[in-house]
Order: C-alpha cells, then sequence, then structure tokens
C-alpha cells in the first residue's frame, strides 16, 4: 500500500514535535518561500527549547505585516537560533530575537550565507565536514580549523541537519515531490534534504504522474507530509500569468 | 561649486564599471541603484543570493498591482521583473555560483575600508550586533570588489582608514571604492586617487582620507 504523505492540517502535521527539536525553516528577505502557516501552527502546538536554522531570525523588516518565525522568539519558544540575517534592519524597530539575544536569553550562531546554504547541503548529503575560504581573517574563523590549498587558506566548517524541515513548495504530487516557483525556492529544497522529517507547504496537490519528472526540483524521498494551504493570505502574486514556464512545471 | 556627489551619482559612476557579459551581483542600498543606470544595449546579468540570475529591474508604485510576486524577489526583498531567459536555483547552487568564481563583479556598502582593502559592512555601528547574510562570501569570491559609499559618515566620522575598527566582512578583498568625492583604487603600494568630484582639491579628499592617497598621473574630474 504506497504511503499517504498528505496531511489534512498544519496542526496535525506539527502535532509530534517535541520540546527541544531542531527545526530547518525555508526564509529569505521577502515573505515568498516562507511556510508561514507551519510556523503558525507548531506556535500553536506549544513545542519550547526549539533551536531554529533559518536565513533570518523573523520580523527584520522587510517582509509584509504576516507572522513569520518571529512568533516563535516572540513566545521564547527558542533556545537558539543558526542564521545568517538575524536583525532588523532598523535599529528603531528591533526584531524580538534581537532584544532576547541581546540580553543572552537565545543563542546565536551567525553564520555566512553561503557556508550555512553548504553546511545544510552536505548535511543531507552525507558529508560531515568541508573546507570554504568565506571567513579566513574575521571573527568567523574563531574556534575553527584551517587548513592551506593551492596557497590559498580555508576554514573547516561542519554540516548541519535537523528534526524537522519546514520547507515551502508551490505543487506537491501524492509522491512528495515538489516543484517550486520563483525565488521560492531558496534555503527550501536544501532544508529538505537536511531533515529527519520534512513537511511542505504548498499551494496545490497533485496527483503521481502531474507533475513532469523532469522538471521535479525536490524528490519525494526527501518529503514526509504534504500539508495544502487553503486560505489566500493576500500577497501579490500572478499564478495565471507566470514568469516562468507556463503552468509552473507540471503538465 | 563644491558639492558631493548624490547617491544616483555614485551609482552612475559604478555602472560604467559593467561590461558587456558581465555577472554582477548588488548589495542593499546604493549598490542597489546601479542597475538603473547600465547603458542601454549592454548585457549584464544580475544574480542574487536567494537564487536568480537574469532578471529585470526592480519594479516602481506604478508597477505594483500589475507585476509585484513574492515569488520574484532581490536579496533586499524588493520585487522585481521578470525577464526572458531568467532562471532559479536554490541556495547552495546559487552560492556555488558566488564561491565557484562567476560573480565578475559585487558591489557592496561600506562602512569601513582598510588602505589593504580590508572591507567592514556588516556589524552595525553602536549596536553591538550584525547581519553577515551573502555579503562575506561575495566579498571573499568575487572577481571584483566595488564599494559604494559616502567619503566619511554623517557625523563627519572617516571610513577610508589606516586600519578598520570593526569586525571583518573580508582581508584584503577591495579593488575600488566609488564615494561622493572621490574614486579610489585599492594597489600593491597603497591607495590611488583616480577621479575626484568637480570643485574638490587633492588635498581637501586627503583630509577625509587617513591613509595618504597616492594621487593618480591621469588623475580626472569624476565623469558620469
Amino acid at each position: 500500500m504506497p504511503v499517504n504523505k498528505i496531511v489534512e492540517t498544519f496542526e496535525k502535521a506539527v502535532s509530534d514535535i517535541p520540546d527541544g527539536a531542531t527545526i530547518m525553516l525555508g526564509n529569505f528577505a521577502g515573505p515568498g518561500g516562507t511556510p508561514f502557516y507551519l510556523i503558525q501552527a507548531l506556535h500553536k502546538q506549544g513545542a519550547k527549547d526549539l533551536t531554529i536554522i533559518a536565513n533570518t531570525a523573523g520580523g527584520i523588516g522587510l517582509t509584509l505585516d504576516f507572522d513569520d518565525h518571529r512568533i516563535l522568539f516572540e513566545s521564547k519558544r527558542v533556545k537558539k537560533v543558526i542564521a545568517t540575517f538575524p536583525f532588523s534592519t532598523s535599529p528603531k524597530r528591533p526584531s524580538a530575537a534581537e532584544k532576547l539575544i541581546v540580553a543572552g536569553e537565545v543563542e546565536l550562531e551567525l553564520v555566512p550565507q553561503g557556508t550555512l546554504a553548504e553546511r545544510i547541503r552536505a548535511g543531507g548529503a552525507g558529508i560531515p565536514a568541508f573546507y570554504t575560504p568565506t571567513g579566513v581573517g574575521t571573527v568567523i574563523e574563531e574556534g575553527k580549523e584551517k587548513r592551506g590549498f593551492n596557497g590559498r587558506p580555508y576554514l573547516l566548517e561542519h554540516a548541519l541537519t535537523a528534526d524537522y524541515a519546514f520547507v515551502r513548495a508551490y505543487k506537491a504530487d501524492e509522491m512528495g515531490n515538489l516543484v517550486y516557483r520563483g525565488t521560492q525556492r531558496q534555503f527550501n529544497p536544501i532544508m529538505a534534504m537536511a531533515a529527519s522529517i520534512t513537511i511542505a507547504e504548498v499551494d496545490e496537490i497533485v496527483g503521481s504522474g502531474e507533475i513532469d519528472p523532469d522538471c521535479v526540483v525536490t524528490p519525494g524521498i526527501f518529503v514526509h507530509r504534504i500539508v495544502k494551504v487553503t486560505e489566500d493570505p493576500g500577497f501579490p502574486r500572478h499564478l495565471e500569468t507566470n514568469f516562468q514556464v507556463k503552468d509552473g512545471g507540471a503538465r | 561649486m563644491k558639492e558631493r556627489l548624490s547617491r544616483e551619482a555614485i551609482a552612475m559612476r559604478i555602472a560604467r564599471e559593467c561590461f558587456d557579459g558581465a555577472i554582477v551581483n548588488l548589495g542593499i542600498g546604493i549598490p542597489t541603484l546601479v542597475s538603473s543606470f547600465v547603458p542601454e544595449g549592454m548585457q549584464v546579468t544580475y544574480h542574487t543570493e536567494n537564487g536568480a540570475l537574469g532578471f529585470g529591474p526592480v519594479i516602481t508604485p506604478d508597477e505594483f498591482e500589475e507585476k509585484a510576486d513574492i515569488d520574484l524577489t532581490n536579496a533586499g526583498g524588493q520585487y522585481v521583473s521578470p525577464l526572458p531567459g531568467m532562471c532559479f536555483f536554490h541556495h547552495a547552487d546559487s552560492f556555488a555560483i558566488i564561491r565557484g568564481g562567476r560573480i565578475d563583479i559585487t558591489v557592496l556598502g561600506v562602512l569601513e575600508v582598510s588602505e589593504k582593502g580590508d572591507l567592514a559592512n556588516w556589524m552595525f555601528p553602536g549596536r553591538g550586533v550584525g547581519n553577515i547574510g551573502g555579503g562575506m562570501d561575495l566579498a571573499f569570491n568575487s572577481k571584483r570588489v566595488i564599494g559604494a559609499t559616502e567619503h566619511t559618515t554623517k557625523s563627519g566620522k572617516l571610513k577610508i582608514v589606516k586600519q578598520c575598527s570593526i569586525p571583518l566582512t573580508a582581508p584584503h578583498c577591495m579593488d575600488m571604492v566609488v564615494t561622493d568625492i572621490a574614486v579610489i583604487k585599492f594597489t600593491e603600494p597603497g591607495l590611488v586617487l583616480q577621479e575626484i568630484a568637480p570643485g574638490w582639491t587633492v588635498e581637501e579628499v586627503q583630509e577625509l582620507t587617513e591613509p595618504k592617497l597616492i594621487v593618480a598621473e591621469d588623475l580626472k574630474e569624476i565623469e558620469l
């Protein structure tokens, strides 16, 4: 019998997440590609002492007025955050995370963005560590092994994995194969590969065979649960006159 | 008349560094403005960290209804317009483009640059915190790093210094800095003053620059 990956509600999809879990979530500067509904369901669920791995720590002031993982910091559910851009760009509007980090209530591991991406990619690919030049001669090199290759110094960086990944994609089929839309893709496909349980929040779920196998970005093997967004959050989008391949890679 | 260049004029001068076929990544702030001044007909391909190559200009408020789409934004979260031939990729591929040395020019904001070409631009002054974002990877791995900045801070503090006083983004990475009064190149013997804003003297620029400037033999007025 085929495994049914489709979950009816966001609440159900996150219900088993325990206190102390490490969670990766897709996120960048704008609202595109953030699994808002999974984050909000986790907030309701109440798990605490979380480690969040994401580009930002939420509420950085560039997104529309919509609840992202900022709410997990506000309600003090986060113990540690691994991020590249954790702070608001406006000193007048410090994010919830900034106040907690400065007060020492949340631990921050600040990582260059390419290093974060590669650490996640390595985690998903079973590679424990890798060398990168980024950060040599800066605060990033503190405590890290340094080694020269071809006359250039590199730092040893370790892979990241997570208990759960919350990813935002455009369409899923019943197998969990995912396609993305535009810059929504960002960290989502690599996070999907680096977690024990990956939960995808999507606009549409289609039957097996309805996504062109050549267009699949995240193979379904990496996706364990799929939940469809049922309300319209009112973000500007033009799904009908797309900027990408007509009908979003599906046929 | 001695005036400082506007942010747009700084961007306009940097746009002259672009060339046909260039792959360019623009940081947040003045750098973003550069794309507006690239000569028509020149093919410059823009890269953004969040996984797009070959997108078009930032959309204007007038175009918002028709074009804004949360799934097509740049690294500053601004809505940009689609162009034929653009493509999307995930973050690890996006930084493979950067770390693999495919970015010809990156234009970054500056808090401080040193005479050795060190760049410091990620720690917010006075806040004790900062965002590294993609800037560190760009500064370490791009073929050319161009700084875009006012020559001094709003309170008159020097930004071009002998040694940076705040945490570095990358050491020895700078190629050139374009300010509101000068164009300066980073070379082995030191900082070379290449161009100067209309009405300014070498002495006046030197006064606002901590390291000793080497004056280019062919010193010119900044042309836009």
